[in-house]
This record gives C-alpha cells, structure tokens and sequence, in this order.
C-alpha cells in the first residue's frame, strides 16, 4: 500500500502530468524549463501557477490513504477509505479526462454548466499515468481488504489491472467505433442513418443468382464457411498423416505447415499471380497444350479460396494435431479389442472424440478468412468481401466511417456468432481421454479405404505449398517479373545495402528504417503479451471471481474483431485525449497486445489446466502467498506456454497488416506497411525479397526465443488434454 | 548500486548530447505521391534547409482520412502530392490552411486556379492528363486493334480486356467518370459507362492497379493516368499508352498546409521550396512524369506532350464539391455497377 500512495504522489508532484510531445522515451523535457513550463510541469506545479484546477481535487483521494498508516488492515476503516480514495481519485481523473478536451469543454451540458472558459489540456502522460495506476491499485488493495477473493491482493490487484486495461483498450475503441453507425453526417445520431447503410444492397444483395454482384455480407460468409471446412479438413489430413501413417517425410510435412504462419500478407497473393494469373506460368502452359484462350479466373473468389487455404491450413493443422495426438490410444485399444475394425474404429472412436478439435479448427479459419484482408486485396478481383469493404469504407473516395462501422458490425456479429455455434456444438460433452495413468500406446493406423485418399491429398498439398514457395524465392532474385527473368540480387540491395564508414555502420538500403522498426516494436510487443496473456488464463484457471464469465468473454473479444476494425477504433479513439497516443510506437505496441493476448490466454489456459490444483495448494500451505506461488510454483512449469505466447505474438508482430495499416506513422514504419506500399508501385521484386528476408529472420527469431526460453522437458503429462478450446 | 549510478551517469551525457540535436526544427510530412518520390523531396528538403523531416507515405484517400481523423489534434504539417480533389475536400471542410506562396509568379495559370478555386488553401504541384494505355504482346495474341479514341473501348471485341478503378474507392477513377461527364454530357456520358461495364474484367480498388496489371500481362487495357502508364512503359513492360482522339480530363497534383500545424513556419518553407524548379526538377530523377506547376522546371522526353493532348476544360470546383461528387456516385452506383456484365 505504501508503494502505491508514494507512486501517486510521484506521479502528482515530480514528473509531467501532461504528455511530453517528443515521445515516450525523450527526456528533453528535464532541460527546458522543467518544473514551472506549463508542457511539461508536474500537476502540483501546475496547481501552484493558477493552471489547470481541476486538478486539485485529486490531492484528497491522494492524501487519505496516508492516515491509513500503522492501522492494521483488520480495521473496518482500512478498506472503507481505501475504496473511497481509489475510487474517488480514479473516477475524477477519467471524469476530467474526458470532460476537458484541447478544446475546452467536450460536452455541450458541462458549457451550459459552467459557460466557455478558454481551458485545454493534452493526453495524459506519465504523471497522469503513475497517478492513474496508484488510485487503481489502492481501490482493489481495498476490496481485497473487505475480503474479496479471501482477500487475496495479488489476485484482487491482478483482476483491477486486466479489466481495466482490457476496457480502455478494447472495449472504449470498439464502442467508440460503433456509435458512429448512428451519427448522421451533420453530427447527430440517428437510428435512421444506421439503417439506410444497414439495408444496402451492396451488402446484402443477392444479384449473383441472375448475373451481377452479391453482397459484400454474403460474399464473406460464403467464403469464410468455405474456407473453414475446407482448411478443416486439410488440416485433419495432415495431422492423420503426421500421427497416424507410417510415411517417412514427416518432419518436412512440420516445417512445410509453419511457413504459411510466418509469411507475411500479400506474396501468397503474388505467387498464384505467377503461377495461375492471365499470363501466369501454369495458365500459359496449359492454354498452349490445349489451344484455349488464358482466362482471369483466378481474380474473384477462386484465388481468394486458394490463397486462403494455403495461409490458414496450417493454423488447423496446428490445432488438430495436439487434439489427434491427445485421443488415448487406449481407448482406440479397446474398440478393437471389442472387434471392431480399422475403420470403425476411427468413425464411432477416434473422429468423435476430435470434435473439439475440429470446431476449433473450423471457427479460426472462419475467423481468419473473414478478417483477411491481404489476399482479398491482390486476388478479389469483383469479388467484394467485408473486410475490404471497410477499409475502402474509410479510405477511398467515399469516406464514410458510418459504413465502415455497419459492415464492421455485421463483420463482428458473423464471427461472434460462429464463436457461439461452436459452444453449442461442443455443448457441455466431456472428451477428455488422457487421465495421466496408462497413457501408454500407440496410434494405430488409418484404415487404408483412410489413408490412400488421405495420403494422397495431403502429398498433393504439400507438393503445392513447396511450388509455390519455390515461385516466392524465385520471384526476389528475377529482375522484372513476368517480363525479365534475368537473375539478379539487385532487390536485396535495394532493401539491405549497407555502407561502412567511419563512424561505423550507414544503413542505406531503402528498408533497414522499417525493418529496425518492426522488429522492436515486436520485441516489445511478445513478452507484455506473453505477461498480460498468462495472468489472465491464470486468473481464469485458478481463481473464481464474479463476473468471470464476462471477463473470459471481454479478454476473448478482440480476437473476434478483425484487424481494420481494431485499426479504425484505435484511430479515433486514441487521437484525443485523455490518452493520446496516435502516431507513436506505443499504439503500435498496445494493438498487438490486445489483438495477440487471446493466444496467449488459451496457452496459458490449456497448460495450465494440466497442472494439478495440488501444486498451488501446498504452495498456500507452505506458507506463500499467490504471487509467490504463481511466480515460483506455476510459472516454470508454464515454459511451453510462454514460449508459444512469445512465438505467436512476434510473428504476429512482423506480418499483421490490417491493423497496422492505420497506425504507422512517418517515425513508426512497419515492414508489413512498406512492403504494400511496393505491391501498391508494381515494385513486386523489392517486396518479395523483403518478405523473403523477413521470413528467414522470423525463422532465426523462433529459434533464438527456443533457446532463451528454453526447452525444459517437464515431468508432467506430454499429452496435450483434448479440451482446448479457442 | 555502482552499476546503477555509472547507468546514471552515462544517460545524463546522453541527454546532454542529445540536446543540441534535439533543438533542430522539424516537419512532419505527409506525402501522397510515390514513395521514392516522396524520400527523395524529404531527404532533398532536408538537405536544403537542415530542417529535420518526418515523411508518411499514403494514398490521397488515406491521408484525407488521417487528417479528418485528427483534426481535432492535427500531427501532421504538410500535404504533398495525391490528386487535387481530396485536397479540395480538405480546403472545403477547413482541415488545411490558407497561404499564398510568393512563388505564385513562377507557376502556370493551372496551377494558381486550383489554388484560387479553394480560397488559397490548396495549390497545384504538377498536372497529369487522363487516358488509357494497353499492352501491346497481349492485344496481338488476342488479335485486336489497336484503340485510340474513348469510344473505342465500348466495341465488343473489347469485352473482358478493359479494366478500371472503383469510381467509389478511387479518385482517378471518379475523374474517369467526371470526365466522360463533361466531354459526353452527363446523359451521353452514362450511356459510355454503360457500354463499358460490359466490357470491363474488373474494377480495381486503387487507381493506378488497371495499368500495373497491364504490365503484368494480367489485364489488356487499363484506364488511368497518362503518366501511370509512361512509368510502365519506362520500366520496360510492354505498355503503350494511348491520348484519347475526343479530349480528356485531367487532374491536379496538389498540396495543402494542414490547419493547427504544429510546425507552421517549416511547412510555409517547405511549401515555398516544393513550388521551386529545383524541387519539381527532381521528379524527373525517380520517373515521375507528370507535368510539374513550375514554368521554369524540365519535363521529360518521355511524359505526354500536354500541348499534343486535347484537354478538355475540366470543372474542378463543381466536380469537386462533395455534393457533386455524390450525386454522381450514387448514379452510378444505380444505373451502372448493377448491370449484368
């Protein structure tokens, strides 16, 4: 507690209250007139000029909690004035955070209230911050002091931190971002204005039966069930392949599923081009051999479906080998063992018990089909989607945010919906196998009426995938392509030369800025998601609150929401203040976060679900309190999770495009946002080559977080239980 | 603790250093012209004035977004480059700022009535002139001939060969549209758009994706700028481009000070150094072909020859104004995109 109140006192009186205009991580501010120049002074000296007043109040929450010193918690007046402090100071800080804008007044009642002074303020900055987070954590040291979760602080103080970063992050930009379906374009909110752009034929027509275009709804639902069964069951061949064949090139098989997860948006897009395009590679071959006319018919929703699957087949695969690899041979054992044959076995045993795994798979190529936008962008051709549609919504020549929202609200009712499908489907069925005794066993094999088809798509596949990645590779060393395929390295040093002076390294290739800014931002990013994602499943695992339901549903949400929308809430939400942050690295930080967190929550879920509830327990009788125990006792034995957390959220950094698209700024160049900048200038060798780069150092990456990590074999189950769910 | 007060020390000399480097002056850029274009006017500024330079790169579409976005809050300082019509809008709707350069006297009259036609508040940079270009393998392998007029285009031999932008996503495709317009009449004119939505493969979402395919040998006729399709043609794809024989429209390359500007008088320097010979003579150094609003600047052997070029007397301010603007977007959203291809 003493920590907090010295925090927010810090926070009043020594450091800025105001966001300091050079960034973050600048301290010009200490130089220039630090602590009476009214952009950089502390709130106190602020106060102590005549400025800013509304301020002043703060410094009554902020002095209570000291007349709490040497009163043992057991007091009643302990958690009271806690909570009143806490409370007080938190709710009056958003209160005028939001009240008080860069111009004056935002509400027209707080005008009429008290008339237009000439009053401004700018983003919060680190003073505000500090203040925020003592105010904070002092409210939940109280609740935890009347009792709550056995009065537990670690646990109470956790849950405050979550949900409220999970609010200001997630829920405001979203709910920002909806209310603007409603505003009229003078400025009024109207449930008119929601419904002419609701009930557009654009979205919802149905013209493609007798000849002309579909809706954009339709055109993404359509494809996203497509794509979902579809990488579905190719993700399921791959795993019967992987676990269940005697074929030899196993580990190739892995290696080939993991390049499609680190590539990033667009090349797939560009080596169908190649390959299938008008004056594509295979398209001329065979309009040759048969004599036909070259058709365009991979622009529209065959090459969408294409390069789809290829990217999001992998994400099945990933997931329907740990549930295909956790169904007990034992249980398989004794079908047999009852007679049944090879084939039975696997229909009325084995492919039940993946259900889980097949809904799961099904609703993330849903998911990731309906939020994709790179391959729609290249590839769609006519063949409108929604995700496309919002970002032309807002940046084409209509500019209309209202639209953008309608379809963005569409776009999150289709994927919320398929999330909710899935849990009826499932229902409250238990299908776990693995009991952590007699796990022993070997899977047996497909029967072969399985295995000759099953075999044969997945080779097919795999031959394809290599194909195509062999036309990437080949792309960023031809000098004009499709028109000059004279080898050449020249796009490489376009993007990566380097010259070297006398005072040491000049970086002049044209990507190294993007390039150093991607890779740490994403360096950034992976661990403070790995820490919020962990807490959180934590949390969710091990503890039971009020409200935990919505909890679990509000750190699960920004996983449903596709990027551009994220991309578009954040702008809007996060120009102004109260927090101010458009245009630096730390909006780029904070949306991969909360866009990434949700993986980081099911890992952490999943493992921890396998660690008996005992370990924790003998921890608490021992004598530890939560944080020791989670940092001691469940945290090592979470290295598997973590590491997966880390890995998912720094690739993820390196190749998300749709939301980032929004958020890069002239000091902050993302190497996704660079490379459409090329597609975009026909500059197709330097983006190749710069994709191709980024693909090895992403490899390097994964490696090298492997060994910082590393691989503890922990003496627990290797099985992975059957009961993931996304 | 040694450590720590060592660590201490160090970052204070850094602080100390960084000083004298932080106090340069700076502008932020935003840049919706080509990217080696717009690094090349950044680092060129900077070389000129010492003036540190922070550039974004985005489409004209993009950037108006950003700026609408933050208008309450403005980032940027200054807008260059991108056709003029969004940069109408902004002038319209009071997110750039009014200036009058004393370049003004070296400019081609052009360019200064793009600037009087949004009270000052925007000015023309360069100009390029609407057209179409094809590529020439695949209109041989498919052997047909070779177009020159607009109407051209509407011939059924045509069908499925000719691509164009979204006019509601694109702004070169909605001069497209204004232009056809005002050389046909506005009935004449939808009766073209008509006739060429039958022989359209595709309507892009970027402007300039109809003759990057073309090159490509993805797509046989592209609509787009003239200047798109000399930059095809000069990296060495098969592209010849075409001056339509009925007269065409054109657009207006501009730029605009954004209002609130936090670096107000980097960006008048910037604006007055972007109007000079020297500054526009760099376009030529990255194959920008677009005619520059400096009468003393060079254009290249290879851009269209604008006096050759019929241009027709383009509207910008009734086409420009949002209400037109809408008006007919929405039309051809009703009478044209609906039809059966």
């Amino acid at each position: 507690m003493i920590f907090w109140i010295i925090v927010g006192w810090v926070g009043y009186v020594l450091l800025p209250w105001y966001m300091v205009e050079d960034g973050l991580w600048s301290f010009e501010w200490l130089f220039n007139g630090y602590p009476f120049d009214e952009d950089f002074a502390p709130a106190l000296f602020l106060i102590g000029q005549g400025e800013k007043l509304w301020l002043a109040p703060l410094l009554i929450p902020l002095a209570l909690p000291i007349l709490l010193l040497g009163k043992p918690k057991s007091d009643p007046i302990y958690a009271k004035i806690l909570i009143l402090a806490g409370a007080l100071g938190f709710g009056w800080l958003i209160a005028q955070g939001f009240g008080i804008g860069i111009r004056g007044f935002n509400f027209d009642w707080l005008k009429a209230l008290f008339g237009e002074p000439k009053i401004r303020q700018f983003g919060m900055g680190y003073g505000a911050m500090l203040c925020a987070s003592a105010f904070l954590f002092l409210l939940t040291q109280g609740i935890a002091a009347r009792g709550a979760v056995n009065g537990d602080v670690f646990v109470v103080s956790a849950i405050g931190g979550v949900i409220t970063i999970v609010t200001a992050f997630v829920f405001f930009p979203i709910a920002n971002m909806l209310f603007s379906a409603f505003v009229t374009e003078d400025g009024a909110y109207s449930v008119s204005a929601f419904a002419s752009k609701f009930f557009d034929d654009r979205l919802w027509g149905l013209g493609c039966f007798w000849g002309a275009k579909c809706g954009a709804a339709w055109n993404s639902l359509f494809l996203a069930i497509v794509v979902g069964l579809i990488t579905t069951v190719l993700g399921l061949c791959f795993a019967l392949v992987v676990t269940r064949s005697g074929l030899r090139f196993k580990r190739g098989i892995r290696a080939l599923t993991v390049l499609p997860i680190i590539t990033p948006p667009f090349v797939i897009g560009l080596a169908l081009i190649l390959l299938f395009g008008l004056s594509g590679s295979v398209t001329v071959f065979f309009a040759d051999l048969f004599g036909v006319q070259p058709s365009r018919w991979l622009y529209g929703m065959p090459g969408v479906l294409i390069a789809q699957t290829l990217a999001f087949t992998p994400i099945a695969f990933l997931v329907l080998i740990g549930v295909v690899e956790g169904v007990s041979p034992s249980m398989e054992e004794a079908a047999q063992t009852l007679r049944a044959n090879r084939w039975q076995t696997f229909r009325t045993v084995s492919l039940p018990l993946m259900r889980p795994g097949l809904a799961n798979a099904f609703l993330l190529g849903f998911i990731e089909s309906m939020a994709d936008f790179g391959n729609p962008l290249v590839l769609g051709g006519n063949f409108d989607v929604l995700s496309t549609e919002i970002f032309f919504a807002i940046v084409g020549a209509q500019y209309d945010q209202g639209r953008a929202a309608v379809l963005a609200m569409v776009l999150l009712f289709f994927t919320l919906s398929a999330f909710y499908a899935q849990r009826a489907w499932l229902g409250k069925k238990s299908y776990t196998t693995v009991s952590g005794k007699g796990d022993a066993g070997v899977h047996p094999l497909m029967p072969n009426g399985l295995a000759i088809p099953v075999l044969a798509i997945a080779t097919i596949w795999a031959l394809f995938t290599a194909v195509v990645y062999g036309m990437i590779i080949y792309g960023s060393v031809v000098e004009l392509w499709g028109v000059n395929n004279t080898l050449t390295f020249k796009h490489y040093v376009t993007a990566f030369s380097v010259r070297f002076e006398e005072e040491g390294i000049r970086w002049t290739g044209a990507a190294w800025d993007s390039f150093w800014t991607t890779i740490s931002i994403a360096a950034i990013a992976a661990p403070l998601t790995a820490a919020v994602g962990l807490v959180t499943a934590y949390l969710l695992t091990r503890q039971n609150f009020a409200g935990k339901n919505a909890f679990e549903f509000g750190t699960m949400l920004s996983f449903a929401i596709p990027g551009t929308v994220i991309g578009v809430s954040y702008i809007l939400a996060f120009n102004v203040p109260p927090i101010e942050i458009t245009g630096t690295g730390v909006i780029l930080v904070v949306s991969f976060i909360f866009r990434n967190m949700p993986v980081g929550v099911r890992a952490g879920i999943a493992s921890m679900s396998q660690l008996d509830k005992s370990l924790d327990e003998s921890s608490l009788t021992l004598g530890a309190n939560s944080w020791q125990t989670f940092r001691r006792v469940i945290l090592p034995l979470l290295k598997p999770a973590i590491l997966a957390a880390l890995v998912y959220s720094f690739v993820r950094a390196m190749t998300a495009i749709s939301a980032v698209i929004f958020l890069v700024s002239a000091e902050y160049d993302m190497a996704t946002s660079y490379i459409i900048g090329r597609v975009e200038n026909n500059d197709y060798g330097l983006a190749i080559a710069y994709s191709t780069t980024l693909i090895f150092v992403m490899l390097a990456s994964v490696g090298l977080l492997q060994f910082l990590v590393g691989r503890v074999q922990i003496g627990r189950r290797t099985q992975i239980g059957a009961e993931r769910t996304i | 603790m040694k450590k720590l007060t060592n660590t201490l020390a160090g970052s204070l000399i850094a602080f100390a250093a960084s000083l004298g480097a932080a106090q340069a002056d700076k502008l932020t850029f935003y840049c919706s012209a080509q990217e080696d274009w717009c690094q090349l006017m950044a680092r060129s500024f900077e070389d000129a004035t010492g003036i540190d330079v922070n550039m974004t790169r985005k489409s004209s579409g993009e950037t108006f977004a950003q700026i609408r976005a933050e208008s309450s809050n403005p980032k940027g300082d200054v807008w260059w480059g991108g056709t003029g019509d969004p940069h109408l809008q902004a002038a319209e709707e009071g997110l750039t700022m009014e200036y009058v350069s004393p370049m003004r006297d070296q400019l081609h009259d052009w360019a200064i009535s793009q600037a009087e036609s949004a009270g000052n508040k925007t000015i023309g940079i360069y100009s390029g002139a609407l057209g179409y270009g094809y590529n020439s393998d695949l209109l041989a392998a498919n052997n047909l001939p070779e177009p020159a007029c607009w109407k051209d285009l509407l011939k059924p031999e045509y069908k499925g060969h000719v691509q164009m932008a979204n006019p509601n996503s694109s702004g070169t495709a909605y001069t497209t549209l204004a232009s056809m317009v005002q050389i046909f009449g506005e009935d004449e004119g939808f009766e073209f758009m008509k006739g060429l939505h039958a022989n359209i493969n595709q309507y892009t979402k970027s402007g300039s994706a109809p003759i990057k395919a073309a090159g490509r040998g993805e797509n046989t006729i592209g609509i787009v700028f003239m200047h798109d399709a000399v930059k095809q043609a000069v990296s060495g794809f098969p592209v010849k481009v075409v001056a339509p024989c009925e007269g065409t429209g054109y657009e207006i390359g501009s730029m605009s000070i954004i209002e609130g500007a936090r670096n107000e008088e980097e960006a008048k320097k910037f604006y007055d150094w972007a109007l000079s010979a020297e500054a526009q003579n760099l376009a030529l150094e990255v194959n920008a072909f677009q005619v520059p609003s400096n009468k003393g600047a060079q254009t290249s052997e290879s851009a269209p020859d604008m006096s050759q070029i019929k241009l027709i007397d383009y509207d910008f301010k009734k086409y420009g104004s949002s209400d037109e603007r809408k008006r007919l977007l929405q039309k051809w959203d009703e009478d044209v995109s609906v039809l059966p291809q």
